[in-house]
């Protein structure tokens, strides 16, 4: 062996980075079979009603045009369990953007005008597409995203509450929200010799394999689905999206490869989107900040198409002593687009309320808000009971304070100020829960001396590929450069989805399982190995179903220095730390960006992302980049990212928490808290741009 | 010796009314294609000659993963349209290494993990290429103090600096302080 082994947590550089650097790692759109046709969507122009008519013949009249596939004669489907994925089978209208026709050409430029060129006619009927906290179709539904009760009570709260010497009773608004991965959704799909080939920009192509297998009524062993570099998801590829099946329709249909790319504007209709939530959250404590009562209350939005709903209420359950507690779910199907995960789905949104209303107490009590939290430490999960598998908020915020020089603020609210800008600072806890999912592997050893790991893992760009490599090698006792790691192919042993910050764990308990079995089988060989090598495979399919007794979830703290402009109302983030308890962390150097991207993404949350419905015409305003303010470079600050050692036998074989999502929860919350420090104004409602700050300015 | 070296859509059918015969200079080798007029340089890149280091992220010249240097300077490829670059140099991330030596800039985005996803990776690179020479000549930018000595001389490029010329190409997996750091890392 060439390479000394390296403990689990080295900074091992990512696999596939050199590929990424000189433009040899190809996506989803970049492969280019012989012969390929070009999809382009035609997206529904109104937003709700009915197709009446789609004509084709000025489109199909245009040179390089194939086939224009319309409601009227598409293949049909089998219906699928999504159904954001019955495509074309119908003539409803349920939401803007909704495909009613995909045009296939022999380029992109007469796709694209081969799909301005189909006339549709609809009929229209009243839409309704505005979210408000009172909206009269609100209906409490039986679970939450996740599989969580809509609806849990603890003790009385009503009358808690009211007996609680010190009160808040605040509403918190948040608009929709859209994942906008850098790579839109794509897929090229080749049907050919009875097998249907898909390289597909998806966060978990064993899932989509099955669903295209489902959904066309085919074997799934006659599928591949292939996702080898994904250009990010967030949650926005977690599901199979309608362009593979839309391409993976045309492919059969034609007998041509089909390439389809969502055009960037098309993305928020089609891909998902956090959806808008009104959060009341109400706290009763008595005078030292101890918490008696709390209650958070959600209302949100989903489509017509389908049942999502935003679990916002949920880490109200988690975070804090609250012997009388109340949290509730409420959602309201509108006209819109179906609304899906964004990263940490409920979390995100959640914190942002929980812990603004949070400062809020510290505010009203005239106590520091490190300290409110650290007085509500509960001593076993408040909903549950469950004791903790191992909770170190404290740490996270006690580490953070000390490091960020927390307790040299004044309290004061507007008391710092330089030039025209107002400073201030903030914090919020974070917290994200422990998921676990089925996964198979197989790890085979070769006579050279070299393995070989196979597990259909997805590298959305988390570094799964290294990751999992390191969890091989330390399982064989061998370095990782021995290491060969295949993921991404639906003809690999079953993955989950990379999710749910689940990804590690999930493919990483089977990788272990099956290279622990493997080096097992190698300890009966004395002399060389048989030609053909050894292999031994794991499936954690009962394991994974095995519930814990333990309450396990990863916890952190956000510290933010803002300075706010007193003459134009912009907010710019000076300063940024999170330190987290999120287990063991298996590469330093991976964990590390995926926490720094989480609360990046959490600055665009609390300063320049917000999507809104325009009532009239039925849609989201901001549906590009242009007018979507994901942050720019200039936007952030070197963000600096810290981490408890946590040592917790409860989780899997590496000890490992998710880490790919708990970056962003309680970051937004943390700079609003900054701008209410740094100006006294306590908004409600994000983004903080200029427009709703400057008027609470002096 | 076959003028059109090998990549789709490059059999050249005669010139029609909307196509053109034009030559783009891409990463040191003329190409040579008949091309769409409504072809972009990126679509030309991608889907004619097989650079796919190029990226598309929304092909309206809002987020920079199409970032390419055309005759030395930064340009979103999907906003040029082809056939107005007849006779354009182009160097796209696959023309940055020398050989198996990676770029310096490719080489530091590497060694502080710049990247996740990758997807806007090929056009920052470029970009930051493209950035560097654009300080060196001197160019302020937004964050540049004002100063009377102008033409002053090569811009020093600080965090602030850097983050301001690199804020048109996006990155959602939010790496921009490990890209900044990776860009000081080249920066004289």
């Amino acid at each position: 062996m060439s390479h000394a082994p390296q403990p689990l947590g080295a900074p091992v550089v990512r696999r596939e980075g050199r590929e990424k650097v000189t433009g040899a790692a190809r996506y989803a759109a970049e492969h280019a079979p012989p012969g390929c046709l070009y999809g382009w969507i035609v997206p529904a122009a109104v937003p709700k009603g009915r197709v009446t008519a789609v004509r084709t013949a000025e489109a199909l009249a245009l040179p390089g045009v194939h086939t224009v596939l319309t409601p009227d004669n598409a293949p049909r489907l089998e219906e699928p369990d999504d159904p954001v994925l019955a495509v074309l089978q119908n003539d409803r209208v349920p939401h803007r953007g909704w495909p009613v026709a995909l045009v296939l050409a022999e380029s992109l430029e007469a796709a694209r005008e081969g799909a301005d060129a189909v006339e549709v006619e609809y009929g229209t009927t009243d839409h309704d597409v505005v979210l408000t906290g009172d909206h009269p179709g609100l209906y409490t539904p039986e679970k939450a995203n996740g599989g969580y009760p809509a609806v849990r009570e603890r003790g009385d709260f009503d009358g808690a509450f009211a007996a609680a010497p010190v009160h808040i009773d605040a509403t918190y608004t948040l608009g929709g929200l859209h994942n906008h991965p850098m790579e839109p959704h794509a897929s090229t799909a080749v049907w050919a010799d009875g097998h249907l080939t898909v390289h597909d920009s998806s966060q978990g192509s064993t899932v989509v394999c099955e669903s295209l297998a489902q959904i066309l009524g085919i074997d799934r062993d006659r599928i591949t689905v292939v996702s080898e570099h994904v250009g990010g998801g967030f949650g926005s590829k977690g599901t199979p999206r309608p362009q593979a099946v839309l391409a993976a329709m045309a492919t059969r249909h034609t007998g041509r490869p089909v390439q389809l790319s969502v055009p960037r504007r098309f993305m928020p209709a089609l891909v998902g989107h956090r959806a808008p939530t009104v959060q009341r959250v109400r706290i009763g404590a008595d005078r030292d900040g101890v918490i008696s009562a709390l209650a958070h209350e959600i209302a949100t939005h989903t489509s017509t198409v389908k049942e999502f709903v935003e679990q916002a209420a949920v880490p109200a359950r988690v975070m804090y002593s609250s012997p009388h507690s109340r949290t509730v779910h409420r959602v309201v199907p509108l006209d819109v687009p179906s609304p899906s995960w964004m990263r940490a789905p409920g979390e995100a949104s959640g914190m942002y309320a929980l812990e603004s209303a949070m400062d809020e107490l510290a505010c009203a009590l005239g106590l520091d808000p490190v300290e409110l939290r650290l007085r509500n430490e509960p001593a076993d999960e408040p909903d549950s009971g469950r004791p903790f598998s191992s909770r170190n908020l404290t740490a996270c915020l006690d580490e953070g304070a000390r490091r960020f020089g927390w307790y040299d603020r004044d309290p004061a609210p507007a008391s710092r100020q330089e030039g025209p800008w107002l400073l201030g600072t903030g914090v919020a806890s974070a917290t994200y829960p422990v998921l676990l999912s089925p996964s198979a592997a197989r790890a085979h050893a070769a006579p050279d001396g070299s393995y070989r790991i196979g597990v259909n893992a997805t590298d959305i760009g988390t570094g799964a590929r290294t990751v999992l490599a390191q969890i091989a090698a330390s399982a064989l006792g061998t370095a990782q450069e021995n290491v060969r790691i295949d993921i991404g192919s639906s003809d690999l042993p079953r993955g989950s989805v990379a999710g749910g910050s689940s990804g590690t764990a999930s493919w990483g308990t089977a990788v272990h399982r099956a290279a622990t079995a493997l080096a097992g089988r190698l300890a009966a060989y004395d002399g060389p190995l048989p030609a053909e090598g050894v292999t031994a495979t794991a499936d954690t399919t009962q394991e994974a179903a095995q519930k814990s007794p333990y309450a396990r979830h990863a916890f952190g703290a956000h510290f933010a220095e803002v300075a706010v402009d007193s003459v134009t109302g912009e907010v710019r983030v000076r300063r940024l730390l999170g330190v987290y308890a999120a287990g063991r962390v298996l590469n330093s150097r991976t964990a590390r960006s995926q926490f720094l991207g989480g609360m990046v993404m959490g600055i665009g949350m609390a300063l320049t992302e917000g999507s809104t419905m325009d009532p009239a015409y039925g849609d989201f305003t901001e549906r590009d980049l242009a007018s979507y303010h994901v942050p720019s470079c200039a936007d952030v600050p070197d963000v600096q990212v810290h981490w408890i050692d946590e040592e917790d036998p409860h989780l899997n074989p590496m000890g490992s928490k998710g880490l790919g999502e708990i970056g962003i929860v309680g970051t937004a919350a943390a700079i609003g808290n900054a701008v209410r420090h740094a100006t006294g104004a306590r908004l409600r409602s994000l983004p903080l741009t200029p427009d709703k700050v400057l008027p609470y300015l002096p | 010796m076959d003028p059109t070296p090998a990549g789709r859509g490059t059999a050249a059918p005669a010139p029609a009314d909307d196509r053109s015969t034009l030559t783009l200079h891409v990463n040191g080798t003329a190409r040579t294609l008949t091309l769409d007029h409504r072809t972009t340089v990126l679509d030309a890149l991608r889907q004619h000659l097989g650079l796919t280091g190029v990226k598309k992220g929304c092909d309206h010249g809002q987020c920079g993963a199409c970032t390419v240097l055309v005759d030395g300077r930064r340009a979103n490829s999907c906003l040029l349209l082809a056939v107005a670059h007849d006779g354009a140099r182009v160097t796209t991330v696959e023309g940055l290494a020398d050989g198996d030596r990676l770029h310096p800039l490719q080489a530091a985005f590497l060694e502080r993990d710049a990247l996740q996803c990758g997807y806007c990776t090929p056009g920052q690179i470029c970009s930051a290429a493209g950035m560097l020479d654009e300080a060196a000549a001197g160019f302020p930018s937004h964050v540049t103090p004002p100063t009377a000595d102008v033409p002053v001389g090569p811009a020093p490029l600080g965090a602030d600096e850097i983050r301001e010329r690199m804020s048109g190409n996006l990155c959602r997996c939010g790496a921009y302080p490990h890209i900044v750091r990776a860009i000081e890392d080249v920066a004289p």
